[in-house]
């Protein structure tokens, strides 16, 4: 059987310590696994931080790290978002030259893909996507079409549907 | 009442029941040590820091508690790196509390400044810098919980020299540091499950690790063994967890294992695996590792489980509770030992022990496995070994047939040479009464000899045996078998004389030469009080066997001329 390499997603939630990014960086390039895309931020409990980690990996693979983050003290959980039960979410911000010709590409892609308008300065404007990663891919490739002068990424977000 | 850092340091060490320290001062540290000259606690001067972590360790493998070493900042802290990393890798409770520059120098390159947390994050279990004396208290506490929970493991805390030196008023909380652990939601139904497996099984076999002696489990464990009456083999860490001498035992495994043990995980059909963590020294080519068992692996710590061998049933659990549970359940259930249907399987095991027991052949020169009989036979098994690593290390295990846990301390994971004095220190300072010998090679000796000084120091009643081939041993083996015999940099003939080396620190030295003067010399070693340093010029090119090749199957042993012999 071929192995199943495929970007998969941890939620991890630590204690919001200054070295806690580091110890988990740690486990993933000590033990050899390498992070697709990192998301963090607090929780309502601002001593709480929640993280949401994709690596490209195997199913068996997944399981050693998700253990390996268990085990440090500041991981309160560590565990893998399963896809489709859970709904997996990026951002970008890019920035596009306004000119009168594209003007209304610019708006049908805002239209179309539910966008929005986040700043317009005299000759340029920043838009705000959301999607998964390969609605996102689609966007900023029509994005390059029309000019696009540079954007900025989050990582993935990811949430279950329902409570389980 | 006004207390200072350091004060509370102590309080909380002291509700913590430390009575010893191996330690080193320093510049971050003064103020913890001014304190200490007020304070009821032990403190054990080392010779280099190497030591002091090495120390307490020894004292926490001995004595079951946490060890506790104190260093300075900067290099008093890298000098413990390695011997944080090798009570890492065997899962060892030790606590090291190390100085650091002052909380706004933090940074800078203060003047022996390290970022010590940042270079222990991946070998310590935990580590703290703290940097309010209101989290003090509290930190140190949890730090000691947290080295002995669970898989236990070193923790480092970080203390800056202003939060040493600052002064608090308020009560250091009395907090029950919470315990973290969790029972195992299904043990029973899984021991059920294991019960069954076992009783189903005609080739069943138990392989003990270092994790029933650090759980304290070894005398259920032994309970469990004999009353199903399952063939028992160890891992270098299990040695003394199961006794040498019962008739259940079938050896230690591995690369050095015993042709029984090795032949008994090749064959059998259900292997039951507690406090292991199957170490590619144990298991050897992993894909021909038990082949035709099913395997049930019991261990406190989920990351073992299925890492390097995929079991069948695994009990994620302390062994007190899950051999309890084992224990009871069969009890319960009238479950007998499934005498008639594995009766051939332990004839096969005792057949494979008489045909090819450990041995070596002897001449005119002293074997060193001959000078581990004999302090066998002198000290009647009962003395804690401490070894260093090497070929003397395997010629330890093999010989000197440990019958109680922790009475072999030994760098198991990650084989650090220069481990065995200092943890001979700790395990003296530990348990005064008992015969605490460092067998070493003339290699690894070398790498914290400077801890005799300790030793004279405290007349720790230490005896170091050097099993003296003039080589670094195990490497030039392994230049013998697979190098085409080119000692590369591995003749250590330019030797220091050991004895008057003992001499020049005050402490007695013997030597032997001959097989015939070994007994002499271990014995007036031993009867004579204090320190002694015995010098045995072995024979220089003697293997170690049995021996598997790195990444063949542990059935592939080579026996030297140890075969024509046995």
């Amino acid at each position: 059987m071929p192995v199943q390499f495929k970007e998969r997603a941890i939620s991890v939630v630590v204690n919001n310590r200054p070295d806690v990014l580091a110890r988990i960086a740690g486990t993933f390039s000590a033990r050899g696994f390498n992070i697709e895309s990192i998301s963090a931020n607090i929780t309502r409990n601002p001593a709480v931080t929640k993280i949401i980690i994709t690596t490209l990996t195997t199913p068996e693979t997944i399981t050693k790290v998700i253990k390996q983050l268990n085990r440090l003290v500041d991981v309160l959980e560590a565990r893998r978002l399963r896809r489709p039960q859970a709904v997996c979410r990026e951002m970008i911000i890019a920035r596009v030259p306004l000119t009168k010709e594209r003007q209304a590409a610019i708006q049908e892609l805002i239209d179309t893909r539910g966008g929005k308008t986040v700043s317009i300065e005299p000759g340029s404007a920043v838009l705000e996507f959301t999607g998964d990663r390969e609605d996102l891919e689609e966007i900023l490739t029509r994005l390059e079409s029309l000019g696009m002068e540079d954007f900025s990424r989050t990582g993935v977000i990811a949430l279950e549907r329902s409570k389980s | 009442m006004q207390q200072t850092g350091s004060q509370v340091l102590f309080t909380a060490l002291k509700e913590e029941n430390v009575d010893t320290l191996f330690g080193y001062p320093g510049g971050c540290v003064m103020d913890i040590y001014d304190e200490m000259s007020r304070q009821q606690i032990r403190h054990i001067l080392v010779r280099h820091e190497q030591g002091a972590v090495h120390a307490a360790d020894g004292y926490a493998r001995a004595s079951g508690r946490v060890g506790v070493c104190l260093v300075t900042s900067g290099p008093g802290a890298t000098n413990t790196v390695t011997g944080i990393a090798n009570a890492y890798m065997d899962s060892i409770p030790v606590v090291v509390l190390t100085g650091q520059v002052p909380t706004a120098i933090i940074g800078s390159d203060g003047f022996q400044e390290v970022d010590i947390t940042g270079i222990t994050r991946t070998c310590t279990k935990h580590n703290f810098l703290v940097r309010d004396i209101g989290d003090l208290h509290r930190t140190v506490r949890e730090a000691f919980q947290i080295a002995r929970s669970g898989r236990p493991g070193p923790v480092l805390v970080d203390l800056p020299k202003d939060v040493i030196q600052s002064v608090t008023e308020a009560e250091p909380l009395r907090t029950a540091v919470s315990p973290v652990e969790e029972g195992c939601p299904d043990l029973e139904g899984l021991c059920n499950e294991a019960l069954k497996m076992l009783l189903q099984a005609k080739k069943p076999l138990i392989i003990v690790g270092g994790g029933v002696i650090l759980g304290k489990a070894s005398e259920i464990f032994r309970a469990f063994a004999r009353k199903f009456r399952i063939p028992v083999v160890s891992t270098l860490m299990g040695l003394g967890a199961f006794p040498a001498s019962d008739p259940l035992w079938t050896g230690m495994l591995g690369m050095h294992g015993a042709y029984s043990a090795n032949m008994a995980v090749s064959q059998c059909d259900l292997l039951m695996a507690v406090g292991v963590r199957f170490d590619d020294r144990a298991t050897s080519k992993v894909s021909a590792f038990a082949p035709h068992a099913r395997i049930i692996h019991i261990d406190i710590d989920p990351v073992s489980i299925d890492r390097i061998v995929r079991t069948d049933l695994a009990i994620v659990s302390h062994c007190i509770p899950a051999l309890k549970t084992l224990h009871r359940l069969s009890d319960e259930q009238g479950l007998t030992p499934p005498e008639r249907q594995i009766h051939a399987w332990r004839n096969q095991l005792l057949q494979w022990k008489a045909e090819m027991p450990l041995g070596y052949c002897r001449n005119q020169n002293i074997k060193p496995q001959y000078v581990i009989e004999k302090l066998h036979q002198l000290t009647q098994g009962r003395a804690i070994i401490a070894t260093e690593v090497g070929q003397h290390q395997m010629w330890a295990a093999q010989f000197y047939r440990f019958d109680d846990p922790n009475a072999f301390l030994t760098s198991g994971g990650l084989g650090t040479m220069g481990f065995g004095l200092p943890a001979a220190i700790g395990a003296q300072v530990a348990c005064p009464d008992r015969i605490v010998v460092d067998v070493a090679g003339d290699g690894s000796i070398q790498m914290n000899i400077q801890e005799l000084g300790t030793i004279a120091h405290y007349g720790l009643p230490v005896k170091v045996v050097i099993l003296n081939n003039l080589y670094l041993g195990m490497i030039r083996q392994w230049q013998e078998l697979f190098y085409g015999r080119r000692y590369s940099q591995s003749d250590m003939s330019q030797a220091p004389d050991f004895v008057k080396l003992a001499e020049a620190y005050g402490i007695k030295g013997l030597r032997a030469t001959k097989p015939e003067e070994v007994k002499r010399v271990l014995r007036e070693g031993l009867e004579t009080p204090g320190p002694v340093v015995m010098d045995f010029h072995v024979e220089s090119e003697e293997n170690v066997f049995p021996m598997v090749k790195p990444g063949t199957p542990l059935t592939e042993m080579a026996f030297g001329n140890v075969r024509a012999v046995a």
